[in-house]
């Protein structure tokens, strides 16, 4: 089935089965592969992306049901000048990241937890991030990290 | 994991999703968030093959008042029940219960109608409804019906949902002044419940269990023990009459059996303050 989506701002349209997950749409048909994939069992997060402006996991929704909607994933964050969203540049300023599989998943979950809650306290942010997890426990830095993005995002 | 072939078909009306389970009978199954239904799939567990997308039927989305009760559109999601200003103030066991589902994705994707369709009795919100004393209704070819909460649960993931039927609204009592708890434990944040507890008090005291048996409970000898002035510790003593939990990685029966009552204490005191 052809499923067309707005994947960064740009248009995409491509064949696949219906049992294609949105995350390998990303990957395998977009060729977008900034978008991890983790566990696989919508656990761990690694695969968050925003999907109408709402973090998701890819792993467990299918491409068809993204058919006509708007996913943004890492490659999309930062400005086509190549400036960094300010959760990319807090994460970057406070080391929120170890070996940085989690990371896509985690600054997109960042990114969609900020619209909802721009003014979160640590423990708001501890508990917004609980769908997202890093297996080098970094946990401490990232959530810095978030901290310092909502500052720097008012 | 990726999930057995199926064929995609996509129901613009609860009307139409009705048809296409008639057309495609047992072999079809309907998907609106996914998020019970894909993890199945992509684990072979369960093999449907047909999937009726029902995600886009418009005007089931919504959180009403309708006299004494909220109505609730079977596609709300979880994220739109945590976040309603509606059941915060009416109905606040059902908001504060909807938080406590998987974790922030997994709530903007998971829908109540299909969370209670599916009838896991490990799930979090069927509680809250039973407790509450909840209706759903179900759509069929002959129309809608009204089955009550307490009816609507048969078996492990088996629901009085007929093969041609679909859930499109769910409504519960307004209980804007009611005590209520909601009581989960588990082990790490995002977790399914080891056990975990629904209670509301509103002249009467309801109370679910999640995790003690093949479907969502209602534990009616702590009901009837509250009604008939029992303390919080005596009536929470017989959470476990009744019940046939589960064993697993996490638990087993008798540690259940105990938990369910140290949390239905836990719960009814919360409730009464």
């Amino acid at each position: 089935m052809k499923v067309t989506t707005t994947v960064n701002g740009a248009k995409q349209a491509h064949d696949v089965e219906p049992r294609t997950l949105l995350v390998q749409y990303l990957r395998e048909a977009c060729q977008l592969t900034g978008t991890k994939i983790g566990c696989d069992t919508s656990s761990c997060g690694a695969c968050t992306v925003l999907y109408e402006g709402e973090s998701v996991k890819s792993c467990t929704m299918l491409a068809a049901q993204a058919d006509g909607g708007t996913i943004t994933t890492i490659e999309g964050l930062a400005a086509s000048d190549g400036t960094l969203h300010p959760v990319q540049e807090a994460f970057h300023e406070h080391h929120g990241l170890q070996c940085g599989y989690c990371t896509a998943g985690m600054v997109l979950a960042a990114v969609g937890f900020l619209q909802e809650n721009p003014t979160p306290s640590e423990h708001d942010v501890r508990e917004g991030l609980e769908g997202n997890l890093c297996r080098c426990t970094g946990y401490h830095n990232i959530v810095k990290a978030v901290l310092a993005a909502s500052e720097a995002m008012q | 994991m990726i999930p057995a072939a199926f064929d995609y078909v996509r129901a613009g009306s609860a009307e139409e999703a009705v048809s296409l389970l008639i057309e495609h009978g047992d072999e079809a199954k309907l998907l609106a968030g996914g998020h019970s239904l894909l993890p199945l799939m992509k684990l072979r567990l369960a093999t449907p093959s047909v999937l009726i997308d029902v995600g886009r039927v418009p005007d089931l989305s919504y959180i009403e008042e309708r006299g004494d009760e909220i109505a609730i559109g079977s596609l709300v999601r979880h994220h739109e029940l945590e976040t309603s200003e509606l059941l915060h103030a009416q109905v606040p066991l059902l908001a504060h219960t909807a938080h406590q589902v998987g974790d922030p994705q997994v709530r903007h994707r998971g829908t109540l109608g299909g969370t209670l369709a599916h009838g896991d009795p490990a799930s979090d919100l069927p509680a809250a409804v039973l407790a509450l004393g909840g209706t759903l209704v179900a759509q069929g070819p002959n129309g809608r019906r009204d089955i009550a909460a307490t009816d609507f649960f048969e078996g492990f993931l088996e629901t009085a949902l007929a093969p041609d039927e679909m859930l499109v609204e769910i409504r519960v009592p307004k209980v804007p002044g009611a005590g209520w708890s909601f009581q989960k434990f588990n082990r790490r944040a995002q977790d399914w419940a080891i056990v975990g507890v629904a209670a509301v008090t509103n002249g009467t005291t309801g109370i679910a269990l999640v995790n003690m048996g093949s479907t969502p409970l209602r534990a009616t000898a702590v009901e009837a023990a509250v009604q008939s002035g029992a303390s919080a510790t005596d009536a929470a003593a017989l959470a476990a009459e009744g019940t046939e939990p589960p064993t697993d990685l996490n638990a087993s029966p008798e540690y259940r059996r105990h938990l369910a009552t140290v949390l239905v204490r836990r719960a009814l005191e919360e409730a009464g303050k």
